[in-house]
């Protein structure tokens, strides 16, 4: 069991860690603006989460959590 | 109890500063200065210190840069060409407020120019050759003994103030030798640097920088600046005054010209001529007063500007005579020094000229 | 569940300003993040050059210089030379360190001063916009080669880490590439490895990084990462160029 959490204020919408993610279930919200006018990350599932840490590994702003 | 030793101006510069509590010397090869690198190179170590040959001048102020924001006590020499390639490190010594000590060993200039002594440097020293609004402390020893005394007073005002001080000398100075009374201990006034980085076990991080990209700040950041070079002003100036209570003409020279023009003071005296001189021994702050004062005086004339330059003090001379009387100039360039006698002739056609 | 990524505790609070995808966050967190595991993050200190990273004094949570244009190395110098028994590191871009300092690193390299550089190669000028760097390909576009690197007039690409490893001083350089998963682990791998080497005095370390600028490529920082991998690896090769049997 894993999941991944996010400070949606520090994502800049740049798009590596839904590129990376292997189990494809990292987006970018398009209904949602942070204050900095950025889609933040959001997961679409988090019971497919491996907790493989490649998407804050990936991440340049230190937006992502990763527990398991 | 003091020792007296007959020692060349540039070794007594670097004794001065190991004296002084400087460990750390950065510095580059280049006439007429180089003997300062040489007695480093063999004495700093011995003193626990550390010497370091840097790749140019610009290398060299840099790692002064470092070694201050270390919290080192920390020093850089060159000449003329040197100290220009430096003036980026000056710019960013000043923003970052970080103490350091340079000396100039002035040659004659412009361009690679020439390795005999000159002042030429007189508006690069005191009006900023770096970029930006700042100030250094510049400081004009005229004799070995002085060059010992205010090498090690200047780390302790860099250390004091969190600024650049400059001993600047010329060639003469710096080959000369001359017999120097050391002290047995110097006055070394040690100060805290709470804001210097030596890791931050027990504190917070110290960040030693000079961008401020918020023009509010940058322009508060200046205003600090400028306090800070005001209240130099009014406590670090100093100067000597020579006969100048009863003079009609005062002389206004500096360093190694000021010695020359000393001997001349004598015999215009002996020639019926009363003649002073005010020696500014800061460069900055400038004895804008002392010479504003006297030029206010009915029985002063004139003022003899003397330099070896083509012009630059008597800018400053001007300013704070403010047109009150004539400022004459005599300068010499190339490496040349002018001689006692001509001097005095000029001193005599003034007389002459202004009693008319 | 337990945490097992967070952020680290050597970067400040202070929000990175870098451009969306920009490879420099990662950078700076892989070397905050060994900082922390290596338990010298209170001993050390930092300098930061002049480029899109002039303000990362703000973001490494430990005491941080900032140096003029290409004098990093040289400030580094003076402060290690201060501080022996401290960490001291060098945070520089292509423009900084290959080209107005390329005097400073050579000779830093070559005294064997016990310093760490960092240098982060994206082979362009990114804050001026775009410009020509020293480590541009032949043939790529900037703007002040806008049509295509020339050697005939611009000359040709600098392997610094190539280069450096020439010298006796410099005892250990690497070049790695932040890419994905697997090279960036490797690239914390080789920055723990280089503040080894400084830990035990052996001399002067560098660690190249092959990196991305979305911006000023003008691609997306996905593709962006595609290019470098396609584009810079041929021209500079990831490896140990010296030191690789150093047993730290």
């Amino acid at each position: 069991m894993a999941r991944v959490s996010f400070q949606d204020e520090l994502c800049k919408g740049c798009g590596l860690c839904v590129a990376v993610c292997p189990k494809s279930i990292l987006q970018l919200d398009n209904d949602r603006l942070n204050s900095k006018g950025y889609h933040p990350v959001t997961c679409i599932d988090q019971s497919r989460c491996i907790g493989c840490t490649f998407c804050a590994v990936q991440c340049p702003d230190s937006v992502i959590t990763v527990e398991k | 109890m003091t020792k007296r030793i007959l020692m060349k101006g540039n070794e007594v510069i670097a004794e001065a500063a190991i004296r002084a509590g400087c460990r750390y010397y950065f510095g580059y090869p280049i006439t007429p200065q180089t003997e300062i690198m040489h007695y480093m190179a063999l004495t700093m170590n011995k003193a626990g210190g550390t010497f370091v040959q840097a790749e140019s001048e610009v290398a060299a102020i840099n790692m002064v840069y470092g070694a201050s924001a270390a919290g080192g006590r920390t020093m850089t020499s060159s000449s003329s060409p040197g100290i220009s390639l430096k003036q980026e490190g000056f710019s960013y010594i000043a923003g970052a407020e970080l103490p350091a000590v340079v000396v100039n060993i002035v040659r004659a200039g412009p361009g690679l120019g020439g390795i005999l002594p000159a002042q030429g440097d007189y508006f690069q020293a005191t009006k900023g050759g770096g970029h930006g609004d700042y100030r250094n402390i510049v400081i004009a020893p005229a004799s070995i003994q002085e060059l010992y005394e205010m090498t090690v007073e200047a780390f302790n005002l860099a250390d004091e103030y969190r600024m650049l001080v400059m001993i600047l000398g010329d060639g003469t100075l710096g080959q000369m030798m001359e017999p120097v009374l050391f002290r047995d201990e110097e006055p070394i006034v040690e100060s805290t640097k709470e804001w210097a980085l030596t890791g931050h076990k027990g504190r917070d991080h110290n960040t030693i920088q000079s961008i401020y990209i918020n023009p509010d700040e940058l322009e508060a950041k200046n205003n600090e600046l400028q306090a800070k070079y005001r209240a130099i002003e009014v406590k670090e100036t100093r100067f000597e005054a020579l006969d100048t209570e009863d003079a009609e003409i005062v002389i206004v020279a500096f360093g190694t010209c000021s010695r020359i023009c000393r001997n001349v003071i004598r015999q215009a005296r002996d020639q019926g001529v009363k003649v002073g001189m005010i020696r500014p021994i800061t460069l900055w702050p400038y004895p804008t007063e002392v010479l504003s004062e006297l030029a206010k005086s009915d029985t002063l004339k004139a003022f003899l500007d003397v330099e070896l330059n083509a012009g630059q003090m008597i800018e400053d001379v001007k300013l704070a005579v403010n047109g009150a009387k004539p400022v004459y100039f005599h300068g010499r360039t190339g490496g040349n020094l002018p001689s006692q006698k001509e001097i005095l002739d000029l001193i005599m056609n003034i007389h002459k000229e202004v009693n008319q | 569940m337990a945490i097992v990524f967070e952020k680290t505790k050597g970067l400040t609070d202070k929000p990175f300003h870098y451009c969306p995808g920009c490879t420099h966050g990662i950078i700076h967190r892989i070397i905050a993040e060994v900082l922390c595991e290596q338990d010298i993050l209170e001993n050390t200190i930092g300098v930061s050059s002049v480029g899109c990273t002039y303000n990362n004094y703000e973001y490494f949570a430990c005491d941080m210089v900032q140096a003029a244009h290409g004098r990093a190395p040289a400030v580094a110098t003076g402060v290690k030379r201060v501080h022996p028994g401290n960490t001291v590191f060098t945070y520089q871009g292509d423009g900084d360190l290959a080209s107005i300092g390329m005097a400073e690193i050579v000779h830093a390299a070559a005294r064997g001063e016990n310093i760490t550089v960092f240098f982060v190669n994206n082979a362009v000028y990114g804050m001026t916009s775009g410009q020509m760097a020293p480590t541009s390909l032949l043939g790529q576009v900037t703007t002040t080669s806008p049509f295509g690197r020339d050697s005939a007039v611009q000359g040709y690409p600098i392997n610094v880490s190539e280069m450096l490893a020439t010298l006796t001083g410099a005892k250990y350089i690497e070049r790695v590439m932040i890419s994905d998963f697997k090279n960036i682990q490797a690239a914390k791998r080789a920055v723990a490895k280089a503040f080894r080497v400084q830990k035990q005095g052996l001399g002067f370390s560098m660690v190249e990084f092959l990196s991305t600028c979305p911006t000023n490529w003008g691609k997306s920082p996905v593709e962006s990462i595609d290019w470098l991998k396609q584009n810079m690896v041929p021209q500079y090769p990831i490896g140990v160029f010296k030191g690789k049997d150093l047993e730290v």
